[in-house]
């Protein structure tokens, strides 16, 4: 489904230029592949650069075997490769249901939009009328955004740290959102989070740390390891 | 008889399809092309023929004016006097508006001065759209005075509208508020081309527990220019609060110039402004759902113009 070989990227530093991934290659067929690791790791730049939002230095980039490397976002989302932001965007002037609309790709009713809604725990009656600024809050913001990914229903969704300032809303209803966006449109999903619930259901765990590929297994395999503290553990020694 | 240009005219400005119903004036190349009256709302033509008087009856509910304007000759420049008497306790919609259609080489101007006089405890809803269409070399030019005089109580709501086609505007707007009145205006523009618009709003606030919103929502594009300049006077123990929210794109300018006077210790007057240009990050969030990022350009202005 995805296939991404030797990709590199390096930003700007003090000291010149600083390598955020050194040679990363991986093949992600799994319906819910984690992405986890210590901060600074590399991993949002890593979902950034499948969306398109960062230009790698070198490597490819296979989407169902089509090379999309030099592709903008705009066509990698036609070909279905869909975001969710760790930190939503506001707009001022747009509605909840504009944006639902817009991400399904068509006009959705009021009760359309409703369903994706209330699948985020939000009363549709409340929201679909309102303007997506600052009027919203964080977490609501957050629950917009991730309606927004089960009413585009892509065949790859990236999700960077969903679990990021939701409030007042349990992972268990996070989850069951994952659940059902597998089991309805057979969407895999990519989801970089530090949460140990999210890590537990995902089908197979990827450790980036210093820009590479420490770790790469199933959940049942390595999450006793990273619940240990084994992976910061070896970034000390 | 309208023709089809006129039509589509009236279609932009007054979102007619035909005839409206209620009261209703319609000007043509500075004729009169169709008026009606009802028992509760007269329109008389002024005796030196420089406008007309709308007169509302005391306690008139749910009724409508439409007085849109049409301009579909180049070279016509006209001023005309059109006075609103809003009787007490009635509640009422009216429409304005002006179309032009300027497909010659002389410019084409409209100067509306509409003095509104709401009467005690009255309600009014506003509504005046400003377009212009053509692609002569003759400038499409609107210069709209309004000027709002509010007794005891009264409440007007303006939505004034320019999203296109209009090449000069010069949009001003005096407002004189008694004890308890309110007065919310709520302003969206669209400059492109070498266009240039100027709204000059002073609202006087008079009377205790008086209050205003003027609020303008602004889009400048290519080499438009745009001026804002709103200035509260606080004279009573009121309230008013005033906003200009602008995307600038291009090589366009926004200046925008709130100002509050407050002449007495109980009034509490806020001003706001903001301008800049489209977020970046908006416009990735919205290719991530598979708009080009020009298509995603439009969603946000036309929603941010909504």
């Amino acid at each position: 489904m995805l296939e991404l070989q030797n990709i590199c990227f390096s930003a700007p530093s003090d000291e010149g230029r600083r390598l955020i991934l050194d040679n990363v290659s991986l093949q992600i067929d799994e319906g819910f592949t984690a992405i986890t690791g210590p901060n600074g790791s590399g991993k949002s730049t890593l979902a950034r650069i499948i969306m398109g939002m960062v230009t790698p230095d070198s490597g490819r980039i296979l989407f169902n075997g089509e090379d999309i490397t030099d592709m903008g976002i705009t066509e990698r989302a036609q070909r279905g490769i869909a975001f969710a932001f760790q930190q939503p965007v506001r707009f001022k002037g747009l509605t909840v249901r504009d944006l639902i609309s817009l991400a399904a790709g068509r006009n959705m009713s009021v009760s359309e939009t409703c369903e994706s809604l209330s699948e985020v725990g939000l009363c549709a009656r409340d929201y679909v009328d309102r303007e997506v600024d600052t009027t919203l809050s964080g977490g609501e913001l957050k629950r917009i955004e991730i309606a927004m990914t089960i009413a585009r229903g892509a065949a790859l969704t990236l999700f960077d740290e969903p679990e990021a300032g939701i409030d007042l809303w349990s992972f268990s209803s996070l989850i069951k959102v994952f659940e059902r966006m597998r089991e309805r449109c057979g969407g895999k999903l990519i989801v970089i989070s530090h949460q140990e619930r999210i890590l537990d259901i995902a089908d197979r765990i990827i450790v980036i740390a210093d820009g590479k590929v420490s770790r790469d297994g199933s959940a049942q395999a390595l999450l006793p390891e990273l619940l240990s503290g084994a992976v910061a553990c070896e970034k000390l020694q | 008889m309208l023709n089809e240009i006129q039509k589509q005219i009236l279609k932009e400005v007054a979102d007619l399809h035909g005839v409206p119903a209620g009261a209703y004036n319609i000007r043509a190349n500075g004729e009169s092309a169709g008026r009606n009256t009802t028992a509760n709302i007269d329109i008389v033509t002024k005796e030196d023929g420089s406008g007309i008087d709308i007169n509302i009856r005391p306690g008139t509910k749910n009724e409508s004016v439409h007085i849109p304007v049409v301009l579909s000759e180049s070279g016509l420049c006209e001023v005309v006097y059109n006075d609103f008497y809003v009787g007490e306790d009635s509640d009422v919609v009216i429409v304005a508006g002006c179309g032009i259609h300027n497909t010659g080489s002389e410019d084409s101007r409209h100067d509306g001065v509409h003095t509104f006089h709401i009467g005690k405890n009255a309600r009014i809803k506003y509504v005046e759209k400003h377009y212009g269409e053509g692609d002569g070399m003759g400038k499409r030019i609107l210069n709209p005075v309004t000027e709002i005089y509010l007794e005891e109580g009264a409440y007007a709501e303006m939505e004034m509208v320019q999203i296109k086609g209009v090449d000069s505007t010069v949009r001003t707007t005096k407002a004189v508020l008694a004890a308890g009145a309110t007065l919310l205006v709520h302003e969206r523009l669209m400059t492109h081309g070498e266009q240039t618009a100027v709204s000059d709003y002073v609202t006087e606030l008079n009377g205790d527990g008086a209050s205003t919103d003027i609020v303008s929502r602004s889009v400048a594009r290519d080499r438009s220019v745009q001026h804002f300049n709103s200035r509260i006077v606080g004279n009573a123990a009121c309230s008013g609060h005033t906003a200009c929210d602008a995307i600038i794109m291009d090589e366009a300018k926004v200046i925008a110039v709130p100002a509050l006077d407050a002449n007495n210790v109980n009034a509490a007057l806020i001003h706001e402004a903001a301008i800049g240009k489209i977020a970046g990050e908006q416009l990735i969030k919205l290719m991530t759902l598979g708009l080009t990022e020009q298509e995603a350009e439009e969603k946000i202005v036309a929603g941010f113009l909504k």
